[in-house]
């Protein structure tokens, strides 16, 4: 079938308006949820199998020819980030159920999840850069409803920053969209693409590729444009943080991918040298926060920042192995901070705070908890047969490739300044003198406990299973390496 | 102390038809002249709020009993409904197709199924605008 790329998109989408027509419907929202989180999953494994047998799958909206229509475009890295995005809602929809509330659930909370997967999914499979701007906005919309649902104080103080931080950025993306357009007259992003290597990648449009860095860093807080985003995460409940945390600041890594592979690549010593310090910045930024705070929140939160500098790191090196390498660090890096922040979740629901020097001893009663904790936070750090390892392996390599020596030495001291980060919650609230903790039953704390135990799992498998991914994982950086392959699809398809 | 806005009330029973009017010669004119689902959705949605200043929100309630969070929904399923019959059809998403009609009173008239699309985006608007007005309405007590 040729609308194959736009299942991801319009399963959740047609799923969510079914469930805005009875909100009150307890039963019925969480099974429309379920039910259309994994046909979401079952579109995306099949448009893969599809996209790694037939190459590149094009779709241009109402049989328009190419530069002229709204093209989305599904290669190997879009349908990676499209499976590992709706893969995580699904587990965050099956989380939600014991943890959201029924009073969110009753308002709205379904659909407005739903909405979420339909913009990230949407972003990263759109083909032309002002509906990414349309898909960007669908995306915000969504997650300013469930950053400020509940109507907790803390999430009205934190989405007004949350909020008027994106405002801003959204505006500077028209503003980067005009010039871009003022400058090469089309929309499309292959068309673009093609142009900006035609005319050579005058001064303007380094200076439009920098624009562009701002914009798209602003959404996934790279160096001094990360601000915003440890507080306003701090807002909202567990499962919409892990939703957040999980492809929220991912939709901009891709944005960022996409532009600096795609489009800008007449001056790869300019720009792709700033990408490079601000992506070691970042991750210095984060190592920074990860160690000052004692909220376990807080410090997977920082951990999402570390792990954006080491996902553009790779886009900065620009070679085969760096970009094979952030493939695999960023489906790795979804997975398991969904995972970390379900587990963060399971932890304080147990002890109910979040501060760690109140908490101990967890250990005794909940060892299943603390073993599946442990996996997780050696898995983030990259142990070996775990999934951190290969990613972050390839990308010091390509560092090394690109006689990066420092920073791909850097990349590394990094991994155990995180595994040291995640290891205090461990040992903290895992080991020590036992606290009295508040009395919590028994079947919500299992069932909260198998969704997440299967996330870590899924994670142990990617890791093991590396081997397995490989073809799936170098055609996509295949496509990064050479933008014509993509400018081909698209245009030799109609 | 009670207002007499007698005036007001008689005038805006007439306007508000001259105003559904429009509304809907906009939302036909929109493909060929200035107009389309989203002016007319709003010009709609301007005769109610009409309607909800005039008189009180128990009355128009009665008058209109529609959810308008409903009529926003499925404003949205028609929209991705005609973009999805495309499909059905074995070709591009969004794809429209447009036939001549020969309607009795009307003549010889060009039928698109841009105008479903279309008429998801005015009950989208519709649906939209007047949910926000009346929540921030009613949404004094507390």
């Amino acid at each position: 079938m040729m609308n194959s790329p736009l299942m991801p998109i319009i399963i959740p989408f047609a799923f969510a308006i079914l469930l805005m027509f009875a909100p009150k419907q307890l039963r019925f929202q969480r099974a429309g949820a379920l039910v259309g989180a994994i046909l979401t999953v079952a579109a995306s494994i099949w448009l893969l199998q599809k996209v790694h047998i037939d190459g590149i799958q094009v779709v241009t909206f109402g049989s328009w020819p190419v530069p002229y229509g709204i093209t989305m475009v599904s290669d190997m890295v879009s349908i990676l980030f499209v499976l590992t995005s709706s893969i995580i809602t699904l587990f965050t929809i099956w989380y939600s159920f014991r943890t959201i509330g029924i009073a969110r659930e009753q308002f709205f909370y379904y659909p407005g999840v739903l909405l979420m997967l339909v913009g990230v999914n949407g972003a990263f499979t759109t083909g032309d850069i002002f509906n990414l701007f349309v898909f960007f906005e669908v995306l915000l919309m969504a997650s300013y409803l469930l950053s400020v649902l509940g109507g907790e104080k803390i999430q009205f103080r934190e989405s007004i920053k949350y909020i008027l931080v994106n405002v801003v950025s959204s505006a500077l993306f028209v503003i980067t969209v005009a010039m871009l357009y003022s400058v090469v007259g089309t929309l499309n992003m292959a068309d673009i693409a093609q142009k900006v290597s035609d005319v050579n990648q005058p001064g303007i449009l380094t200076a439009i590729a920098i624009l562009f860095l701002v914009v798209f860093g602003l959404k996934a807080a790279i160096f001094p444009l990360f601000f915003w985003l440890p507080s306003s995460y701090s807002g909202p409940p567990i499962p919409v943080l892990a939703l957040f945390g999980a492809l929220l600041t991912k939709v901009g890594v891709y944005a960022i991918t996409r532009t600096f592979t795609l489009f800008f690549t007449g001056d790869i010593a300019f720009t792709h040298t700033v990408l490079l310090y601000l992506s070691v910045a970042t991750i210095v930024a984060g190592c920074i926060g990860a160690l000052a705070v004692w909220d376990v929140k807080k410090i997977i939160i920082y951990n999402i920042i570390i792990a954006v500098g080491v996902i553009l790191y790779g886009v900065a090196t620009y070679n085969d192995t760096g970009l094979l390498g952030s493939m695999f660090y960023v489906v790795h890096d979804m997975l398991i901070k969904a995972a970390l922040f379900f587990l963060v979740g399971i932890i304080v629901y147990i002890t109910g705070q979040t501060n760690l020097k109140k908490m101990g001893g967890l250990m005794k009663r909940y060892p299943s908890l603390g073993w599946l904790y442990l996996i997780a936070a050696f898995s983030l750090a990259g142990i070996p047969p775990l999934s951190g390892f290969i990613g972050k392996m390839l990308l010091v390599k390509g560092g090394f490739e690109a006689e990066q020596f420092a920073s791909g030495i850097w990349i590394l001291l990094s991994s155990l300044i995180v595994l040291l980060s995640v290891i205090r919650i461990f040992v903290y609230a895992f080991w020590g003198k036992e606290q009295q903790l508040p009395p919590v039953k028994k079947t919500v704390y299992w069932q909260i406990w198998i969704p997440t135990a299967i996330l870590v799992l899924l994670t142990v498998a990617y890791g093991v299973g590396a081997d397995a991914l490989m073809p799936y994982m170098t055609q996509a950086a295949e496509v990064l390496a050479n933008p014509q392959l993509y400018i081909d699809a698209v245009k030799g398809g109609k | 102390m009670r207002i007499n806005d007698v005036i007001l009330r008689t005038v805006v029973r007439f306007v508000v038809f001259i105003i559904l009017t429009l509304a809907i010669y906009l939302f036909f004119a929109g493909h060929y002249s200035p107009g389309g689902g989203f002016i007319g959705g709003l010009v709609i949605a301007s005769a109610f709020v009409l309607l909800y200043v005039t008189f009180d929100i128990e009355k128009v309630k009665k008058g209109i009993p529609v959810d308008f969070k409903k009529v926003a929904a499925l404003g949205v399923f028609l929209a991705v409904g005609t973009g999805f019959g495309s499909v059905l059809f074995g070709v591009d998403f969004l794809t429209q197709a447009a036939k001549k009609f020969h309607i009795p009173l009307l003549g010889e008239k060009e039928l698109g199924t841009v105008m479903l699309f279309e008429l998801g985006v005015a009950l989208t608007v519709v649906g939209v605008v007047m949910t926000i007005i009346v929540s921030i309405a009613e949404g004094d007590g507390d």
